[in-house]
């Protein structure tokens, strides 16, 4: 009995080791965002190209920067942009630069979970503000109420719930806040990791949207896709010129109008409260964050093979899954960044 | 166990006089000095660990000294660390968990030990051993699709309206929250302390509850008021382990505990604990301060559940010591 | 019979079977447990679960079977690493060493016992990770290896000691060397509850998820390399139990029951072979 034992141990040993084969493995981590867009593109990817496997972990924005920064990852993910700090301790750790690549436009809806209530509310500026300062909190608090009137809102607590780890949506959502209100500005400030003044931490997009699924009452903040799959109601959010707007594909677009036209080179970039009346205010690239410098040449062929896949094939597979295709200026501008990757 | 080598035969009439070589030629020097070193890697390793643990937080050592466990503010944007929430946080969610296990645990203990014939005490041990094997994560999972939605729609509910005027329920239903957390932390701990319990309970000599029977007295009391009371210590040494298996939990409590670092009365209220927090934000912490908070809030367990074991170990031995004394007696 | 021996007599049955309904809803909780995974779990189980790969997310179907090998391949690595020092530190502990050293060791393991899995990682994170600049199944092997040191350990330097003096003395006497002893007389007798507290240890890290979220990570594929990141059990259970998608879950909970039956069948095996006695009354 030992013996069989010992054989098999030893064959699953000599299994694993001679297994290492001629397939390239490619590491990455970040955006819990983009990753329905990510794990599709790199399954489809991976069948058009059975040698290769580009692994993708959605951990969150923050934890994408810092395992890239860190080197355990070969490449990351965001929805915000490197600042000029985080840029600067990649420099000196690796003496060289990242390059940001947008991949796919997403809007980061409020969506919310209200026995009874199925349609699509209208939220203010001031009410979302509100809501998330914990200074409203009921549903039928006015600031929710006029907006909707037609919508029976319960007298109940609203739940608010958000991101428990440090998230490029939680940027996204706290860099419109506080674009709209002095208050949250002044307050809790932009960033992937702010102090909540009140709510449930889940983890990823995929933590809230199972919090917010879960739990009546409650009111969270997810990318189009996951309240869209997981069927549950998001509302419109009013823009800048006044209109309440549908988080859609089009209004996602018309967000991005603006700065594709006047894209820096370095892509970094926030749309959130766009010009145009329809424009969804709460709208934002995604980037992959790839180094300048790639050691192995395997792997920086992989990657800029698959870039170039992404800016061409991959994009028709982003409206299937509610994110917008990229604007073809951008698109343009990235084909030639491809060569900086060496 | 060492002394017995010098009795080998070929060895020279005087004990400890075989050469070196001699010994080395029939390969037991070699044995010695092969199993010294793995016996010494894991003295290496632990002492290598501690040492990690203490460098990978010196930065907010000195930084915060002391103040990190009193400040309640963690704030990553701002580099502010304290450590009060976590800390407050694992210990309510185990002190709930044992308010409940204990009185369970011990309950069932007794009835294996003093009441159940051999053979199904022998059996239900063996479900319960079985009970401790089940690994953390599948607790979660039964958490997040059993206890959350029972907590939400029937628990909370139920205790809010007959017990809602005390400040440790009120609030809203998340259904997730510390109570949550301390109510599957006991059922994780729950077998330890039967166990352990069981064992200690059985080992208390036979005379001691004969003599309180003789006197008199009716089966329970002789059981709660002598044989208990013989092996407070080792019991007490059983909830120390259990506390510090609850201590220790990261799993189970992150898929059920809320994560957001606040300090409530209010049992109700979402929280974190030490071990949930670094599970969370480890892979992202940006910035070394964050970082070593984080391997600081690691090593403030470690210490924690380092006393417990030691005093648990302690405890269990002193019983069984006394038990077999007073037998001998 | 007066009143106040009714109400003792009363207050005794009534604690009694208080007690015995503590043991009862202590024992039910496993059965609940046990009954709830099997049927949810059991009807998630089909063959796609074992032989599939996962599909991208939000998308049905899908299975396991990488996250399957890969606990696979880590447990064979924690073995490799855990069980030898367990094994040969237990034997010098109990055969060779004196009491200092001895205190020190066992001192040291149980230290290293009582280490929450969570710090475990991050040990592992500094020490095989970073170095190495690659979340990989070594570091997860790694981790998982040091939690079973100390279970094998202990367990096996007592039932190394549990072994009579006469069995040492008599192969002494025969000529054998000391090591030979260990070798042919001492390990061999022990050898069932050493085998169990091998089983007991390898159970135990089986479940553990928190050791290898920074260590293995994760993987989509399968991983191909020592060095790569790899899929498990345990935290493909965790993914998948917190998302919001409904066919993840139903894969959790299939896992979860694989998971489970693993261990609780390792756990029964282990202790049928340790109850069918030792070789040698023990005296």
């Amino acid at each position: 009995m030992k013996r069989i034992a010992g054989m098999i141990l030893l064959a699953f040993g000599l299994t694993g080791i001679l297994w290492a084969d001629s397939t390239l493995s490619i590491n990455g981590a970040g955006a819990t965002f983009p990753y329905p867009m990510y794990s599709k593109w790199f399954d489809e990817y991976h069948k058009k190209n059975p040698n290769l496997q580009i692994n993708y972990q959605s951990i969150g924005s923050g934890g994408g920067i810092k395992q890239l920064t860190e080197g355990t990852v070969d490449f990351g993910a965001s929805d915000l942009p490197m600042n000029d700090d985080q840029l600067k301790a990649y420099q000196e750790k690796h003496s060289i630069g990242i390059l940001h690549f947008p991949t796919v436009l997403g809007a980061v809806v409020p969506t919310y979970n209200i026995p009874g209530v199925d349609a699509a509310l209208n939220f203010t500026p001031e009410a979302l503000a509100g809501i998330f300062l914990g200074k409203i909190t009921k549903w039928n608090d006015p600031a929710m109420a006029d907006a909707n009137k037609g919508v029976k809102l319960p007298a109940q607590d609203i739940i608010v719930v958000h991101r428990a780890e440090a998230s490029g949506t939680t940027f996204i959502w706290t860099d419109y806040l506080s674009k709209i209100s002095d208050e949250w500005k002044n307050t809790v400030g932009a960033g992937p990791a702010p102090k909540w003044p009140v709510g449930l931490g889940g983890k990823g997009n995929e933590g809230v949207t199972g919090t917010v699924k879960n739990t009546p009452n409650s009111i969270g903040y997810v990318e189009l896709i996951y309240a869209e799959s997981n069927k549950i109601p998001y509302g419109t959010v009013k823009n800048a010129s006044g209109v309440f707007v549908k988080p859609s594909l089009a209004a996602v677009s018309a967000a991005a109008a603006g700065a594709a036209k006047a894209m820096p080179d370095d892509f970094r970039v926030s749309i959130t409260n766009a010009p145009g009346k329809d424009s969804y205010p709460i709208s934002s690239f995604t980037w992959l964050l790839i180094p300048e410098k790639f050691s192995d040449a395997a792997k920086r062929d992989a990657i800029k093979g698959f870039v170039r896949w992404m800016l061409a094939d991959g994009q028709n597979y982003a409206e299937g899954l509610s994110y917008a295709k990229l604007p073809k200026e951008v698109v343009a501008k990235e084909i030639k960044a491809i060569d900086k990757i060496q | 166990m060492a002394t017995t080598s010098k009795t080998v035969p070929g060895a020279s009439p005087i004990p400890g006089a075989r050469s070196f070589l001699s010994r080395l030629r029939e390969g037991d020097e070699i044995a010695r000095m092969i199993t010294f070193l793995f016996a010494a890697s894991v003295v290496l390793v632990t002492l290598l660990l501690v040492f990690e643990l203490w460098r990978g937080s010196a930065l907010p050592r000195h930084k915060f000294g002391f103040a990190f466990f009193r400040t309640s503010v963690w704030d990553p944007i701002f580099d502010q660390f304290g450590a009060l929430p976590f800390i407050y946080g694992t210990l309510v969610t185990s002190i709930t968990a044992l308010l409940i296990a204990v009185p369970l645990g011990i309950g069932a203990a007794i009835f294996l030990a003093e009441l159940a014939p051999a053979r199904l005490s022998d059996t239900l041990e063996f479900f319960i051993d079985l009970l401790a094997a089940v690994p953390s994560v599948i607790y979660g999972l039964l958490g997040v699709f059993i206890v959350i939605p029972l907590m939400r729609l029937y628990i909370q509910p139920a205790l809010k309206s007959t017990l809602g005027f005390l400040p440790l329920f009120q609030g809203p239903a998340y259904g997730v929250g510390f109570l949550t957390a301390g109510i599957v932390l006991a059922i994780m701990v729950i077998p330890y302390i039967i166990s352990v319990s069981r064992e200690v309970l059985l080992s208390v000599p036979r005379d001691q509850r004969e003599a309180a029977l003789s006197l008199g007295s009716t089966h329970w009391e002789s059981t709660w008021k002598v044989v208990v009371p013989f092996a407070r210590t080792g019991i007490m040494g059983s909830i120390f382990l259990a506390l510090a298996r609850a201590l220790g939990e990261t799993m189970a409590v992150t898929m059920v505990i809320g994560n957001t670092p606040i300090i409530s009365a209010s049992l109700f209220s979402p929280g974190y604990s030490i071990a949930a927090v670094i599970a969370n934000e480890f892979t992202e912490a940006t910035g070394d301060l964050y970082l070593q908070s984080l391997i600081e809030l690691g090593l403030v367990l470690f210490l924690l559940t380092f006393i417990l074991n030691g005093l648990a170990r302690l405890l269990i031995l002193v019983t069984s010591k006394r038990g077999s004394e007073t037998a001998l007696a | 019979m007066s009143a106040r021996l009714r109400w003792r007599k009363f207050v005794s049955g009534f604690m009694l079977t208080m007690t015995g309904v503590c043991a009862l809803v202590a024992v039910s909780v496993l059965c609940f447990i046990l009954g709830y995974l099997v049927f949810h779990g059991g009807t998630s189980i089909g063959w796609n679960f074992f032989t599939k790969l996962p599909a991208p997310v939000g998308e049905t179907g899908g299975g396991m079977a990488n996250a399957i090998l890969g606990s696979a391949k880590l447990l064979f690595l924690a073995s490799l690493f855990g069980v030898p020092i367990g094994f040969f530190g237990a034997i010098y502990l109990a055969e060779f060493s004196g009491s200092t050293v001895a205190f020190i060791v066992r001192y040291a393991a149980d230290l290293l016992n009582g280490v929450p899995s969570i710090v475990i990682g991050i040990f592992a994170y500094s020490m095989v990770v970073l170095p190495f600049k690659h979340f990989s199944t070594l570091a997860g092997g790694f981790a998982l290896g040091l939690m079973m040191i100390p279970i094998t350990l202990r367990s096996t330097e007592e039932f190394l000691r549990s072994v009579p003096n006469a069995l040492r003395e008599g192969a002494m006497a025969l000529g054998a060397s000391k090591w030979k002893t260990i070798a042919t007389v001492i390990v061999p007798t022990a050898y069932r509850g050493i085998l169990t507290a091998v089983l007991l240890a390898f159970a135990r890290v089986a479940g553990e998820t928190a050791p290898l979220l920074f260590t293995a990570f994760g993987n989509r594929f399968w991983s191909h390399r020592w060095n790569e990141p790899t899929a498990s059990l345990p935290v493909m259970i965790f993914t998948y139990a917190i998302s919001p998608y409904d066919d993840w879950h139903r894969q959790a909970w299939a896992a979860g029951l694989v998971l489970l039956g693993l261990i609780l069948a390792i756990n029964i095996v282990a202790r049928a072979i340790l109850s069918r006695g030792s070789a040698v009354p023990r005296s």
